[in-house]
């Protein structure tokens, strides 16, 4: 049995998929739209195919299969634009988006003589190599059997689990990117995740915990996923934190563990080296290229490019292939993410980094694998510097805000002491501002690893990996009880 | 609503019919939608950004010879699409759960209360910009240390959305809804920058509440900019309306009967009767109230929206209820299911306020008034990052927030804090209403006087 929701031979327009066949379509669009006095237009075309199972206790209890098509259509004149999106992919529909965006600029919507447009450039192919991916995923057997293997395993390591969940999801989508400045490519994309929750109770104690994994254009990801290691490292953490105390408010040294520790850089500093954040003003980074904005100790990298990561892509959604993007080198700010706009409107060249959740968001300037690159120190170092303060070993959530001022929860968290860790701690937000913060990270440790996440801003929600090595703040506001 | 973007409920259900009966199945429902949405930004007298979209969804559900249940979702609504999406969706019910099918709801085809929601023609996404670059610009000038409004959005839309099922429910309900919001950013010398903003909400552009809008924007982001550090502790705590919404939205999962079943609430089958919060504390859910701009008259599975009494004297009385958990708990569907093959349920419009008015038992301590309290006292004005900071199933919240620190009637900003707490201990430590209840577009409620908060600041 599977739900691989496949298109049927001679269906619609999702049927036929993307590719040359495209151009001569797109290409009267484009003419079209240059010829009405546009600087620029540019058609995304989308198709989807989406699965997500969940799995509770020994019951899979639910299974959602979603598949659509679409299109986002944005034209260019000066520094301003329109945005029109669709579901909508006949010849008609897709004019009459055109038109609407022209209209939204100003420009009357009509065919005129000349040679704005002098044609797509040779299709950039990335999905060739990849057209058998959604066959070769796992059936829904197949997923639905490992799911409960892995809720199973937790049963089997867990004690007072009260809930256990495990969730696969499987996003499949191809993409055609085309534009008047010959712009012309398509690529397959897969990301698949994975996800494993407990809830324990023991009297009035209650702890809740998760872990995601997460993977781009692996299809096999799910088959190869380890499901006892998974299942043993969730129900270790949520036995230790069943019983934690609430940790003490207060100011603080902190260290951050690796892989998902990286949810800081990501938010307190991350988003504020987007184009995106310099349009609007809100980074206080805007003129700091070139000047320290970090401890000399922090280096910091974002890219598109490694292989199997969440935030890894072929090109961007604007058509562009990613770079590997050095943003602060030894504490000195090096390059802000750009997208087309945002070097329209900045001058800050194109990364590779104009990215959107789907056709009915405009790109914009949005990190892909952005971490802290290793440093000297061994994690046991960072601990032992530390007369009192606080460990974090897995970061739930955050969020910045529009003064730069971020916040994120700890999910599990110890109290160091005399440069040990001792008990375990719950309930902690820390919160600060990135110009503060990023000067007080003192030390890298030596183990850099990457986690998968999810990032929701001005372009939707997004897959990317953050990624660090144990690192020390000197000091930061930890919010508790 | 631009006829090239409406739904036919009956051509739907003709073109389903035949398309299901092809695949063999008798048994279905679906729910379907279709929007037209313009928004315009604007970034210092200059159009940020201009959007439009057109939107169209299906999600459909068939029950298998076994009585198992299966969805699919697509934005094709074409005969192509809806045939696929029947095939995936039969496919999917080999795994449907045996032990939880939904059922189509009792009261699908139940008379539905009438709203009061006209419909407005669109306006020229030009002219909603040159509304928003006023507004934008009025904002601006209200105070010289207002530098921009980096975020900011005027939104309208068209929208349509169906209910039908293989047993003859048809439901149908036309809308369009006007949005502002206005986000300011000020910043003064050598001090840190502050922001605050406001938001309106309406059935057309027409009638959304601009100068309401610039005026509570400006006035929010103004009295934050004389700002100081707060000493960490505990403090008697006021919520704005807004706020103690979104903390009680946080933990909906205490109302939550689906929650309740899958053992991730608070709140167990016992907990009906049981005291919740202090006596003098009530909590509906009315999805009804003319101030829901965009209030459905129907759920996901076609149950008419109601006003449901949640928590009454500080008593737990109802749970909130799809099909499926409704009948497992030997009562009505509430109108607050979703469409799944695992219904979600969810809250509409919460009403909060006095049980009654009178003495401290029904109204809690009287003569409450936040702007002549001595003090110390920490007005709570907005919280953030409910998502990270909640733990919903534990009932601890850890939440940055916007406010002032009252003290011998002054008010002084406070600089970055978070307010930390539990839930069951917040609804137990209420000391009372302060005021009328203000509607908001999450819910109608006072401000909310609560004791002994813990407060971390960077002082």
């Amino acid at each position: 049995m599977t739900v691989t929701t496949r298109a049927p031979e001679g269906g619609a327009a999702q049927a036929s998929g993307f590719g040359n066949h495209w151009r001569e379509r797109l290409e009267m669009l484009l003419g079209f739209g240059r010829s009405s006095g546009a600087d620029l237009v540019e058609v995304f075309l989308e198709r989807t195919d989406q699965l997500s199972v969940l799995a509770e206790q020994d019951t899979i209890t639910s299974v959602s299969p979603a598949f659509g098509v679409g299109a986002g259509i944005r034209v260019f004149r000066g520094s301003h634009d329109g945005f029109v999106s669709t579901n909508d992919l006949t010849q008609a529909g897709l004019q009459a988006a055109l038109e609407q965006a022209l209209g939204m600029l100003g420009l009357e919507p009509i065919a005129r003589p000349g040679d704005a447009f002098s044609g797509l450039e040779t299709l950039r192919d990335h999905a060739l190599s990849k057209a058998d991916w959604l066959q070769r995923c796992p059936e829904l057997h197949e997923a639905t059997g490992r799911l409960l293997d892995g809720t199973a395993r937790l049963e089997r390591h867990g004690r007072h689990l009260q809930v256990r969940r495990g969730s696969y999801s499987r996003n499949w989508q191809e993409v055609l990117v085309a534009a008047s400045d010959g712009t012309f490519a398509r690529d397959i994309r897969l990301h698949q995740s994975l996800g494993l929750n407990v809830l324990a109770a023991d009297g009035d104690h209650r702890a809740s915990l998760g872990r995601r994994y997460g993977t781009s254009d692996r299809p096999d990801d799910l088959r190869e996923w380890d499901a006892e290691a998974s299942a043993l490292d969730v129900c270790q953490s949520v036995g230790t934190m069943l019983y934690a105390d609430y940790v003490e408010a207060g100011q603080m040294p902190a260290v951050l563990a690796n892989r998902f520790g990286g949810v800081i850089f990501h938010e307190a500093c991350g988003h504020l080296l987007e184009t995106t954040q310099l349009e609007r003003g809100t980074t206080p980074f805007a003129e700091m290229v070139g000047q320290p904005i970090a401890h000399e100790s922090l280096t910091a990298i974002d890219e598109g490019l490694t292989g199997g990561a969440f935030g890894s892509m072929s090109i961007d959604d604007e058509g562009m292939e990613p770079q590997r993007t050095v943003l602060i080198e030894n504490g000195i700010l090096r390059r802000f993410l750009s997208d087309r706009a945002g070097e329209q409107r900045t001058g800050h060249p194109r990364t590779g980094s104009g990215r959107r959740q789907s056709h009915s968001f405009a790109a914009a300037s949005r990190m892909r694998n952005t971490f802290i690159a290793a440093g000297p120190h061994s994690p046991e170092a960072l601990i032992a510097s530390i007369d009192r303060g606080l460990y974090c070993k897995s970061m739930g959530g955050g969020s910045v805000g529009p003064t730069g001022q971020f916040n994120f929860a700890v999910e599990e968290g110890f109290l160091i002491e005399n440069g040990t860790l001792t008990k375990p701690v719950k309930g902690a937000t820390l919160i600060g501002e990135a110009k503060e913060v990023m000067p007080r990270i003192s030390m890298c440790a030596n183990d850099l690893e990457l986690a998968a996440g999810f990032c929701g801003s001005v372009s939707g929600s997004i897959f990317v990996t953050v990624g660090q090595p144990h690192v020390k703040v000197d000091s930061i506001t930890v919010g508790g009880r | 609503m631009s006829s090239a973007n409406t739904l036919d409920a009956a051509n739907l259900r003709d073109r389903l019919e035949r398309l299901a009966s092809g695949h063999g199945i008798s048994r279905w429902d679906l729910g379907a939608s279709c929007s037209s949405d313009t928004s315009v930004q604007v970034d210092r007298g200059e159009a940020k950004q201009m959007k439009a979209a057109q939107r169209s969804a299906i999600t459909v559900r068939v029950w298998n010879g076994d009585d198992l249940v299966g969805i699919s979702s697509t934005s094709d609504l074409s005969d192509q699409g809806l045939a696929r999406a029947l095939s995936v969706a039969r496919d999917a019910s080999a795994f449907g759960n045996a032990d939880d099918t939904p059922a189509f709801s009792p009261l699908a085809t139940a008379p539905l209360q009438e709203l009061d929601q006209p419909l407005h023609e669109p306006q020229n996404i030009l002219r909603l910009l040159e509304t928003l670059k006023e507004a934008e610009r009025q904002l601006l000038s209200r105070h010289r240390s207002i530098g921009t409004v980096p975020y900011n959005g005027l939104a309208q839309r068209s929208s349509e959305r169906i209910y039908l099922n293989s047993n003859g429910a048809c439901r149908q309900q036309l809308q369009t809804t006007a949005s502002l919001y206005l986000y300011a950013r000020a910043e003064e010398a050598g001090r840190k920058p502050r922001s605050a903003g406001a938001v309106r909400l309406a059935y057309g552009a027409t009638e959304l509440d601009i100068t309401g809008c610039i005026d509570e924007a400006a006035e929010r982001t103004i009295s934050h900019l004389d700002y100081a550090p707060i000493q960490t502790g505990h403090y008697t705590c006021v919520f704005s309306p807004e706020a103690f919404l979104d903390l009680i939205g946080a933990f909906s999962s205490l109302f939550n009967a689906r929650a309740v079943l899958d053992g991730v609430s608070l709140s167990n089958r016992e907990s009906l009767g049981q005291s919740l919060a202090c006596p003098f504390f009530n909590l509906h859910d009315n999805g009804l109230h003319p101030g829901n701009i965009g209030a459905s008259s129907f759920d996901g599975e076609g149950t008419p929206t109601q006003r449901l009494a949640l928590v009454e004297g500080g008593v737990l009385k109802n749970f909130l209820h799809s099909e499926a958990t409704a009948r497992r708990f030997g009562v009505a569907p509430t109108g607050h299911a979703g469409m799944g093959a695992k219904v979600s349920v969810g809250p509409d419009y919460f009403e909060i306020g006095p049980t009654g008015s009178g003495g401290p038992e029904l109204a809690g301590q009287s003569g409450l008034d936040h702007l002549k309290h001595q003090g110390p006292l920490v007005l709570i004005d907005s919280l953030s990052a409910l998502h990270a900071g909640v733990k919903a199933s534990q009932g601890s919240f850890s939440l940055p927030f916007d406010g002032w620190l009252i003290n011998r009637g002054e008010r002084v900003s406070i600089e970055a804090a978070t307010v930390a707490g539990d839930i069951r201990t917040v609804l137990k430590a209420l000391i009372g209403f302060e005021g009328p209840a203000k509607v908001t577009p999450d819910g109608v409620c006072p401000y909310v006087w609560v004791d002994g908060l813990s407060i971390t600041g960077e002082a």
